[in-house]
């Protein structure tokens, strides 16, 4: 499926919805603690200067979360969604 | 006597809330089965004596991170008679999680839905009889911050306690197994009872957030908020600081010199330079440690904090820190002390051993002034900022080496997600709470060790009886000369070696055992010691010293927040290997050159 991809490569004012939290038990159950579970809807805030961490939104929480943790979630892009 | 646990996610409120219900009266104590400290108070709730214990902030109660270990450990090993639930009322989705958990332990629950306002100003309305249903417990609306719904919530946690039972902590090891129900649970109760509408209102933080954390922006807005916190707490802690100097010196000339004028010399020399001015260092501290955490304080509650982190974290990685590291490395550079004890918003421990090892090479404005007096007596004036330029540079590279060849050993195993909360206009009460507390921490803490090294310095820079104070018949002196083979090759002799042992109580000692040791002041003693050394080995000394050892106090303060003896030893060890090596390489690197 091309319409996967690493949260990562979600550009910034981009939605899409959470596919798959892998990982470490310990990181995946953080990141279901703070809202990263499959099917939820996740927008891209803004990503830091200088490969810094991503801004992205969960609901009503804002995350920053580091490019190392965030290879670990796979998103759909809601443009790739779209009929 | 009943025993309550508050327990909450990160950024609900909950030690607000705890501050709130306990006033200031919370003390810090040991429990089985954990291994840091508790705060805990005895408050009258309804007709019911109860000790209200505050847990560590956690996001799963089956999760693995340091504070997640420590509620489970308490709630299996101390008999709980209620739970006191703190739940964030605009994030229900996701901390609703954490209330199926605790019900699960089998002990009485009350779910206290906090920062009900912010939920209100997003349009989020929750049906609270039916979300008290659905979860099988007691629910009640509060507002920590403005203390509105407490008595009420008093009221309900009372009537829980009225009707339950007899606690056990063997049950509630068996109910602590992971259950993956849950999830669903969790949707269908967000739907019957919460409505969230499809795009939140009230986003203000979203514009602030445009420019704060503004690709370009932000940085130089940070750097220029924390030159501003900066300059505040110097600027208004300086004037503090002189005026508990000049209390204690006015004390000592009025009342203690009179008093002990009959004593014998030693005894009175004892008591007035060792005793009272040790207790005259301690006190200077305290009105930097509470402006320090006044501001600290507010830049956390407003929820910048975590905004600096994001903005910095890019070049922290690289060295194993993060970015909440670079604000307490910033803070440093005013004094250590306050920044090591700020390393607290750090819940992974190697991450906070880490940052505390880094700290110290901050130069604090003590060094400041030892330099300012060695650079003017030793360079021409139009040299001299430069040198000063140079220590700083100097003192961010030490930062730099010290975080890289010691981030293996400190391996942070916390994941980098952290919650940037939404701006909140920080509470002067809540405020004025958080320094207070971390005053009396220090005094508490730090009081013994810091007394007693400052006597100890004194009794070894005036015994034998008799011998002239910080001269060569010393112990110091002694000391002073026996270092020579090891100090020598750095350009510092005897005298210079004296002022170090000084300098270890507090580094603007370090003039004053100047005056001391060579028995001259002011104009003379900066010609005096222009005349002793050349720019090499003044250059040599002010980075030996930058780097050296953390002052007493800066030691105190890292043992106390490590609480280990061998951590202590090696942030006192590293500096002074890493003074030796970088005071050596310049000193004969420059004699090399033919300087």
């Amino acid at each position: 499926m091309p319409d996967r991809i690493p949260l990562t490569h979600l550009p910034p004012g981009q939605r899409g919805v959470i596919a798959a939290v892998e990982g470490s038990d310990g990181l995946r159950l953080r990141l279901a603690a703070l809202g990263f579970r499959a099917g939820r809807a996740i927008l891209m805030m803004r990503r830091g200067t200088l490969s810094g961490p991503l801004h992205v939104r969960l609901g009503t929480t804002d995350v920053a979360i580091r490019l190392a943790e965030a290879v670990h979630v796979t998103v759909k892009a809601a443009t790739a969604l779209a009929p | 006597m009943k025993r309550v646990a508050l327990i909450g996610m990160p950024n609900t409120g909950k030690s607000t809330l705890f501050n709130r219900i306990t006033g200031s009266h919370a003390r810090a104590g040991n429990w089985p089965g954990v291994t840091v400290e508790l705060a805990s108070s005895k408050v009258l709730v309804g007709g019911h004596m109860v000790e209200l214990v505050d847990l560590p902030g956690l996001y799963d109660l089956h999760g693995f991170s340091d504070d997640e270990l420590v509620v489970r450990h308490f709630l299996e090993s101390s008999r709980v008679d209620a739970i006191a639930l703190v739940l964030n009322s605009s994030q229900l989705d996701r901390q609703l999680a954490l209330a199926l958990q605790v019900r699960a332990l089998g002990v009485p629950v009350i779910a206290l839905l906090n920062m009900t306002d912010e939920a209100r100003r997003y349009g989020i309305e929750i049906d609270e009889p039916r979300l008290a249903a659905g979860l099988a417990m007691p629910v009640a609306s509060i507002s920590a911050r403005y203390g509105t719904g407490q008595p009420e919530a008093l009221a309900a946690l009372a009537r829980l306690l009225d009707a339950a039972g007899k606690a056990s902590p063997a049950a509630v090891r068996e109910a602590l197994a992971p259950d993956h129900r849950r999830e669903e649970e969790i949707e269908s109760l967000m739907r019957s009872s919460v409505v969230v509408p499809e795009r939140l209102s009230g986003q203000a933080s979203d514009r602030v957030d445009r420019v704060i954390l503004h690709p370009w922006l932000g940085l130089p807005l940070f750097f220029l908020a924390m030159l501003a916190v900066f300059q505040a707490v110097f600027w208004l802690g300086k004037p503090l600081q002189d005026g508990v100097a000049a209390a204690f010196e006015w004390t000592r000339r009025a009342a203690l010199e009179p008093a002990l004028a009959l004593a014998p010399e030693l005894l009175r020399g004892l008591l007035l330079d060792g005793v009272w001015a040790g207790i005259g260092t301690i006190a200077a501290f305290v009105p930097l440690i509470v402006l320090f955490f006044f501001f600290l304080a507010a830049v956390e509650d407003s929820g910048y904090l975590s905004r600096a982190a994001f903005l910095t974290d890019a070049f922290m990685a690289r060295l194993g820190l993060d970015g909440r590291a670079f604000v307490m490395l910033l803070m440093g550079f005013g004094c250590n002390v306050p920044a090591i004890m700020g390393t607290r918003i750090m819940r992974d421990r190697p991450l906070r051993l880490l940052s505390m090892l880094t700290i110290p090479m901050s130069l604090c404005s003590a060094r400041l002034q030892v330099f300012v007096f060695l650079a003017a007596a030793v360079f021409a004036p139009s040299r001299a900022p430069w040198v000063l330029f140079g220590l700083y540079l100097a003192s961010f590279a030490a930062v730099i080496v010290t975080a890289l060849l010691f981030r293996g050993r400190f391996a942070s195993s916390e994941p980098f997600v952290i919650e940037l909360p939404p701006y909140r206009m920080p509470t002067v009460r809540l405020v004025w709470m958080r320094g207070w507390v971390e005053v009396k921490h220090f005094l508490r803490r730090a009081t013994t060790f810091i007394f007693f090294g400052v006597i100890a310095v004194w009794l070894l820079t005036h015994l034998p009886a008799g011998a002239a104070p910080a001269g060569p018949e010393t112990i110091a002196g002694w000391i002073g000369k026996a270092t020579q083979p090891v100090l020598g090759p750095l350009g510092i002799d005897e005298k210079l070696a004296v002022a170090l042992i000084f300098g270890f109580v507090a580094k603007e000692v370090v003039i004053g055992a100047f005056a001391v040791i060579y028995g001259l002041e002011g104009n003379a003693l900066a010609s005096g010691i222009a005349g002793s050394m050349d720019w090499v080995a003044a250059t040599s000394f002010m980075i030996f010293t930058l780097v050296y050892t953390p002052c007493l106090s800066t030691i105190a303060t890292i043992r106390a927040e490590s609480r280990s003896l061998s951590f202590t030893s090696l942030a006192v060890a590293w500096p002074l290997a890493l003074a030796w090596v970088a005071s050596f390489g310049f000193y004969q690197g420059m004699r090399a050159l033919g300087f």
